[in-house]
């Protein structure tokens, strides 16, 4: 690629970007100006959630037990060399509730449900599906974009906690094997600084996590023109650009969680 | 052209159509559009489209494309590809919007439909996409379904007699089951063509119906597409390169060529025009 194609000037690449972003904004715009209006789809929201979370638990499930063994394996060897062995379990569930957890969970569900949702719906478009609800009055924004942006804002959340479970129940299976730990010493020092307030936070971020990669996999499926290839490129594109967005969004949410409060202005 | 006596011809209760050939005996005739701005078509007339424009970026698909089809009758509108065919057939229902020109349909401007109104105009039309647009993730029974349990009040049996019903008029009534990808093409076809006249529609518009059909399944597909004129009163607007197939339906035929509609009047009478491009399709 020449340089001067990343420069602005139509057809450039910078220029495509901007283009792309701004659809995309026009796209979440427009989700939000026909999320509240009716039809309501409740029964294939409901579907989805279940293919959204259902489907996803084995793989979830795999994710949370290889992140709780592998990192209780890693960290130990460390933290015995400063002799903080005692340390682990609550080194683990700060790491695993407070990051690794959400974000290694969200960018497991963004390869799966992010090239799923783009290839279905980029395969409807280009077989006219979507124009065959358009014409029947049958409103396919609602139909295929909101219910599954409402799922997974819903489920992704939810998975983490279960992945989070896991990878505790696997770090603790680690700290058995490895020091014969008994389980009420691990998982009261597991949890003895984590407040209910982080855990709230940092599981709830996973919301805006499964709205990212739910509104994007729509629309880049939504907007596919051509055939297969446009449709796999679709799919594609939908993990990638999920992905990256789903780690901006975590350098976002972390840095204004660790935000000190604002002062009280209330004098007593 | 002697097989046409024994298609279309045969079938059509020809000199009770209205609109079939303007010129009379197979003649050239003019389309009797409107000037934009001069407000609502006749009564008669249940689309009109006036002067369409259209652009995608610096391609110009439309260049003021005007076509008229009167209530009860069967247009077909031909051309070779990438001559605007299916675009012109999507601003019927606003699938998409002219820069340039009035579409009315029914008496009203669709371009400028929203809300309920625009949905109350598109169940009242049936659309027969190019490749069927089965939701493949359905059944044929859930497809047909899907429309029915959105759009009507019926009660689940009386749901079920209707898919039954209309199954039985295409032929197909063993499909219900069967999901699309098990479907041959003709059968992919009939059955859109079933799902598109489920809610009862008054007027129809087919997307090349029979492109990639053996010779039998045109036949079956057009007759199908005669017998809703004929039997129920349907309106439609059919686009297509298949000579059989516009042979079996047309009451009268355009011809659409870079954006405009060069020709209309009777297909014997496109195919004898002496305009080259014409001449160059039919091959005379």
């Amino acid at each position: 690629m020449r340089f001067t194609n990343l420069l602005p000037g139509r057809g450039s690449a910078l220029a495509n970007g901007l283009e792309r972003t701004g659809e995309l904004a026009s796209f979440v715009g427009e989700f939000f100006a026909r999320f509240w209006k009716p039809p309501y789809e409740w029964k294939e929201t409901l579907e989805q959630m279940d293919e959204v979370g259902a489907r996803s638990f084995l793989l979830v499930s795999v994710t949370g037990l290889a992140i709780g063994i592998v990192m209780a394996m890693q960290s130990r060897g460390t933290l015995a060399a400063y002799g903080a062995e005692y340390a682990l379990p609550n080194m683990l569930a700060l790491s695993i509730i407070k990051e690794i957890g959400p974000v290694f969970t969200s960018l497991v569900l963004a390869g799966r449900l992010g090239a799923g949702i783009g290839a279905e719906i980029g395969s409807m478009r280009v077989t006219e599906q979507i124009d065959a609800l358009e014409v029947a009055a049958l409103k396919p924004f609602h139909y295929l974009v909101v219910t599954r942006v409402v799922a997974c804002v819903f489920i992704f959340p939810v998975l983490t906690i279960w992945a989070d479970t896991i990878a505790m129940i696997g770090g603790y299976f680690e700290s058995l094997i490895a020091s014969g730990m008994d389980y009420r010493v691990f998982f009261t020092t597991a949890f003895s600084t984590i407040r209910f307030a982080d855990l709230f936070v940092d599981t709830m971020k996973t919301s805006i996590f499964g709205f990212i990669v739910a509104i994007v996999s729509s629309y880049l499926g939504y907007n596919v023109r051509g055939g297969t290839r446009e449709v796999g490129q679709a799919a594609m594109r939908a993990v990638v650009v999920s992905s990256l967005l789903i780690l901006l969004a975590d350098v976002i949410v972390v840095r204004i969680s660790l935000m000190p409060p604002p002062p009280s202005t209330t004098d007593h | 052209m002697a097989e046409r006596a024994a298609t279309g011809g045969a079938q059509r209760p020809r000199g009770e159509q209205p609109g079939e050939d303007h010129a009379g005996n197979g003649e050239l005739a003019p389309n009797r559009v409107a000037e934009v701005g001069s407000g609502p078509p006749p009564e008669d007339t249940i689309i009109e489209l006036r002067d369409l424009h259209k652009s995608f970026g610096d391609l110009n698909v439309l260049n003021g494309a005007s076509l008229a089809v009167e209530k009860g009758t069967s247009a077909v509108v031909m051309g070779g590809s990438g001559a605007g065919k299916s675009v012109l057939l999507k601003h019927i229902v606003k699938l998409l919007t002219p820069d340039h020109g009035e579409p009315w349909v029914k008496g009203k401007r669709v371009d400028e439909m929203t809300g309920d109104e625009l949905d109350d105009l598109r169940l009242s039309i049936g659309y027969l996409f190019q490749g069927g647009a089965l939701f493949d993730s359905m059944s044929v029974e859930e497809n047909m379904n899907f429309f029915l349990n959105r759009h009507t009040d019926l009660s689940e049996g009386e749901r079920t007699d209707r898919i039954e019903e209309t199954l039985s008029w295409v032929n197909l009534a063993d499909t219900a089951p069967k999901f699309p990808a098990e479907l041959s093409g003709g059968q992919q076809k009939r059955i859109g063509l079933a799902r598109a006249i489920i809610l009862q529609p008054e007027i129809l518009l087919y997307d090349e119906p029979t492109t990639g059909l053996d010779p039998v399944s045109v036949r079956t597909v057009s007759e199908l597409i005669v017998r809703l004129r004929d039997e129920r009163g349907i309106s439609s607007v059919a686009i297509t390169h298949d000579l059989l197939c516009a042979d079996i339906i047309a009451d009268r035929a355009h011809f659409i060529y870079e954006g405009e509609i060069i020709e209309s009047g009777s297909l014997e009478a496109l195919e004898r025009s002496n305009h080259p491009v014409l001449r160059n399709f039919f091959g005379s």
